[in-house]
């Protein structure tokens, strides 16, 4: 148990410091960010939808677009240059695998977010006022299970021909559920009402990690069986 | 071993092509008792006729979903091609299905809820099941090795079977006006027997053509995989 912990953080820790040190996609994926929430702004009409009805959706749709881009890439990384062979002939166990990669992929997601959320309170001139741990909790609650799946479908896609358009095919009707918790959520907390009075939406956003993750955990080394 | 399997997918597909030709006459049956035979309901006029296909289709779109969940299920665990087979060939059979659920719908919706779509929870599952499959069948076909094909489909099979009830509870948190169920009830149903009648014998035909059509393209990639060919979706 520690040792596969151990084993996930080591290739946790490789991927981001390779990310860091060539922080291409890093960037990328920021810039994809900034340009998603430009382009939602113009495209409303700004005498209809105010700016602040937009922003949960905007946050949250640019996220998962920026979170399906930054995906791909995590396992394309290790077949490049047949490294995927070397991370499966080291003596750790599958679970390992995956979980040092999701790990890897949720620092990566929360970077993005991280980096979105300013550009969204100054482009579309929020006041986050007392919402902002809740939008915290929300963004880690609702990345937590699309990372997951995402990590798994990444794996598959990654060897399979038009692997870049399989994976949103396939994660986006995955992405539904927590987007729509997320959105819902956000939007309350902006309008100033506490956290627990959507509890419901919560507890789908925690059952949701928690069924995904294990059932991911559970799946990944049949993928890679060979 | 070729051979036998050879012999094996021709007799499912002759017996899958027996039973979905009585499945097509059964359904046929169905539409004329529920036109000539069955009363016009007071409220929702001839639009209810629709009933008698959306129900049976969307039934068989659902069963054909929980096929394809536990033969992935079973495949992962006994490694068994035939399981991965089946599971395509109900997903192909599925997604047929899902669209005729998704046509016939909104033809209802448009009279009856005055809108032709609704963001309510057996619709939208439906729509997403139906993504699901696509995304299914799209995966089939990007992925040459069998092995792998039958293990990366499997994989997506299990995540969409426990994503149904996320979906379904998400939207039931929006808002529904979906019909409540009126046959599946503890206080009985609230359709006359009549319309029962026609329903059950109209979902009876659609299972039986629809476990035809599975079987026919069952045998048909097996043939395909016998004879050394590509079978781009079941195998």
């Amino acid at each position: 148990m520690t040792e596969t912990i151990a084993a996930a953080l080591a290739i946790a820790g490789k991927d981001i410091r390779s990310e860091f040190r060539r922080r291409t996609t890093l960037v990328a994926a920021i810039v994809f960010a900034a340009l998603i929430l430009v382009v939602f702004n113009f495209a409303r009409d700004p005498t209809a939808v105010t700016a602040a009805e937009l922003a949960p959706s905007a946050l949250w749709i640019t996220c998962a677009f920026a979170t399906v881009t930054a995906l791909s890439r995590t396992f394309a990384v290790e077949i490049d240059h047949g490294a995927i062979d070397g991370l499966l002939l080291a003596p750790v166990s599958r679970e390992a695998i995956y979980l040092g990669k999701f790990l890897g992929n949720l620092v990566f997601v929360a970077l993005v977010e991280a980096a979105t959320l300013p550009l969204l309170v100054l482009f579309f001139n929020l006041a986050l006022g007392g919402a902002l741990p809740g939008i915290l909790l929300v963004a880690a609650l609702a990345s937590i299970g699309v990372v997951a799946i995402g990590t798994l479908f990444s794996a598959m896609t990654v060897r399979v021909r038009f692997g870049e358009l399989m994976l949103p095919l396939l994660l986006l009707p995955f992405m539904m559920a927590p987007l729509a918790a997320a959105a819902k959520l956000t939007a309350a907390l902006l309008n100033g009402r506490p956290l627990l009075e959507n509890a419901a939406w919560l507890r789908l956003l925690v059952t949701y990690d928690i069924v995904f993750l294990t059932a991911c955990l559970l799946a990944f080394p049949f993928l890679l069986d060979e | 071993m070729s051979s036998d399997v050879l012999a094996s997918a021709r007799s499912s597909m002759r017996a899958g092509r027996v039973i979905a030709i009585v499945g097509l006459l059964w359904v046929a049956a169905a539409y004329v008792r529920a036109i000539a035979f069955t009363p016009v309901e007071a409220v929702q006029g001839p639009a209810q006729k629709i009933m008698y296909v959306h129900v049976p289709a969307a039934w068989c779109a659902f069963l054909a979903f929980i096929l394809v969940g536990i033969c992935s299920a079973l495949y992962l665990w006994l490694k068994d091609p035939r399981l991965d087979a089946f599971a395509a060939a109900s997903a192909e059979v599925g997604v047929v299905l899902m669209l005729l659920v998704l046509v016939t719908g909104p033809i209802w919706g448009k009279p009856i809820w005055g809108t032709w779509w609704q963001w309510e929870p057996r619709l939208t599952s439906t729509l997403f099941l139906f993504f699901l499959f696509v995304g299914y069948l799209t995966l089939r076909r990007s992925v040459f090795d069998p092995l792998e094909r039958g293990r990366y489909s499997a994989v997506i099979g299990i995540l969409g079977a426990l994503l149904v009830p996320f979906i379904h509870l998400t939207v039931y948190m929006f808002r529904t006006i979906h019909p409540q169920p009126v046959v599946l009830r503890p206080e009985g149903p609230t359709m006359p027997g009549s319309f029962v009648a026609t329903l059950l014998f109209s979902l009876a035909g659609f299972t039986v053509l629809f476990l035809g059509l599975v079987m026919m393209r069952y045998g048909l990639s097996r043939h395909a995989e016998a004879m050394g060919g590509h079978d781009a979706v079941a195998g």
